[in-house]
């Protein structure tokens, strides 16, 4: 058995041939390390991230939640949920904790539930994976693992907003988060505690819709990154991970600099300095290639 | 008699009392100090996009501006950063506000039609109830060519180096246009979902009447 067990909601992003597509695929590389066990809930949903509120409403939002609480309740009865995209989770536990407050919304929701066959009896705990990491887990036990540390490299933690606010990981502050620094050091590599723009939003869904406004954002953090003196960026959320890798080019047209640093997951790390190889922290997988990690991925594991 | 215009004939002198009603999060907006950290903290701000900042909404709702504010863009900018969640001093859920306001506004039909976000905000929920998952071509498909053929292509273009780069890294898949990832239970998807809005739209209705 596995020392860890979870209920796992990976979300849309996360799926094959989708933009987090590498995000799941090193997270699964750092788990199997780490001896936890994700088991996918059967048929889950999107959590309609906080963008669908136009036509979302109250309800039918956090209706799309449970069902998601109530297919984990099912199949997997007392296990958390663990979810890896800072949406998911966010909009997870905000519906957990609306149903929780308020016995009208927790009685409506059962009842429309009902049209999809299912129900919820108890309220899952929902869990990101960097509380689990952090929590669960902890620092001592991550870094026992590492076995080729990312030495000499400088990396900007990156840990945007909604893994920060409105929830955040509990004892961390909402102005200067320090757990992805600690998980920087972790690997073995130079975090930048300095690094001021850590919690700077990176445009969420505006860089679809109003790109020129999320793209000004993206500037701010990027340059920061530069201005430190980092070789890449890290984040926990794949929108962030996103914004900030794919739109360089633009803003380099836009703005006349001359970006093109890679933006990694903490798991891509993870999975290095545990002596994965750049398949397994799906390394193939950036728009801007981290030649550097593809170099350490390569080398021998001091073991 | 238009949806708009029962609620405004209801609510007439009394906009405060139509968004504490109507609004989700909306009996909130009282506790408003007007201290302003909102319009400090909101990123959006920095770049002069807010017609109107958080702060400012909340007290034209108390002044009655009810025509200013529903039709504002103000709302449709919100990144959903949280920062004035968790920055502000008596606790407005100002975040689930905003896209309140917004929301009721597009649903009584007052929003700004061509706004981008307020468009693809309504995009994204189809597109992800529609099969239980998001199609993330179909999704950025549907915002490009929001304008017609034409500008869509035209849109389309101008994202064509970014698309390039996420196809070749696996990330985005050009085959997701003809299907792509979905839930088995659709059906049970719809029907649930068809019930929540049946709910929601009786307990609007009771409050209006009560």
């Amino acid at each position: 058995m596995a020392k860890h067990e979870y209920a796992f909601y990976p979300g849309c992003s996360s799926q094959k041939g989708a933009s987090a597509s590498n995000y799941l695929t090193s997270v699964e590389s750092m788990c199997k390390t780490l001896d936890v066990k994700l088991t996918e809930i059967p048929d889950w949903n999107c959590c309609g991230a906080s963008i669908g509120y136009a036509e979302a409403g109250e309800l039918p939002r956090h209706v799309m939640n449970a069902r998601n609480f109530a297919l984990s309740e099912k199949h997997m009865p007392g296990q958390e949920i663990v979810a890896t995209c800072a949406a998911c989770w966010l909009g997870a536990r905000e519906t957990r904790e609306r149903l929780t407050h308020s016995d009208t919304l927790m009685a409506d929701t059962r009842e429309a539930l009902k049209e999809a066959g299912l129900t919820i009896n108890e309220m899952p705990n929902i869990r990101h994976m960097v509380e689990v990491l952090i929590e669960d887990l902890g620092f001592d036990e991550m870094k026992k693992h590492v076995v080729r540390p990312l030495e000499g490299v400088k990396i900007a933690g990156y840990v945007g907003c909604q893994t920060n606010r409105p929830f955040g990981v509990d004892g961390e502050s909402f102005e200067n988060p320090q757990y992805l620094d600690k998980m920087v050091e972790m690997v073995g590599a130079e975090p930048i505690p300095e690094y001021e723009q850590k919690v700077t939003c990176c445009g969420g869904a505006l860089a679809f819709s109003e790109p020129e406004k999320a793209q000004a954002q993206i500037k701010d953090i990027v340059e920061s990154a530069y201005d430190h003196g980092a070789e890449m960026i890290v984040t926990p959320c794949p929108l962030c991970q996103a914004n900030v890798e794919i739109y360089q080019g633009q803003i380099n047209k836009t703005y006349g600099t001359k970006f093109n640093i890679p933006v990694m997951y903490y798991s891509q790390l993870m999975v290095v300095a545990y002596g994965g190889s750049a398949k397994d922290a799906a390394l193939n997988g950036q728009v801007i290639k981290a030649r550097r990690l593809e170099e350490i991925a390569a080398k021998p594991v001091k073991r | 008699m238009s949806a708009n215009t029962a609620l405004a004939e209801k609510y007439r002198n009394n906009f405060l009392k139509e968004i504490e009603e109507q609004v989700e999060m909306g009996d909130w907006v009282k506790m408003c100090m007007q201290c302003g950290v909102c319009s400090g903290s909101c990123p959006t701000n920095f770049q002069s996009a807010w017609e109107h900042p958080p702060q400012e909404l909340f007290m034209m709702i108390r002044a009655g501006k009810r025509e200013e504010v529903l039709t504002s863009s103000s709302m449709w900018n919100c990144t959903s950063c949280y920062n004035c969640i968790v920055r502000c001093p008596r606790k407005l859920p100002i975040t689930h506000i905003m896209h309140g306001i917004a929301e009721y506004a597009h649903r009584i039909g007052l929003a700004p039609k061509m706004q981008a976000t307020r468009f693809f905000s309504g995009l994204f929920w189809k597109n992800c109830t529609h099969t239980g998952r998001v199609n993330e071509l179909k999704l950025s498909m549907g915002l490009y060519f929001k304008d017609g053929f034409a500008s869509g292509i035209k849109e389309g273009m101008k994202m064509k180096d970014v698309a390039i780069g996420l196809v070749l890294a696996k990330r985005l898949n050009p085959f997701e246009l003809f299907g792509g990832h979905k839930c088995k239970d659709q059906k049970g998807i719809q029907a649930m979902l068809k019930k929540a809005y049946e709910i929601e739209r009786s307990r609007k209705a009771a409050k209006m009447a009560g």
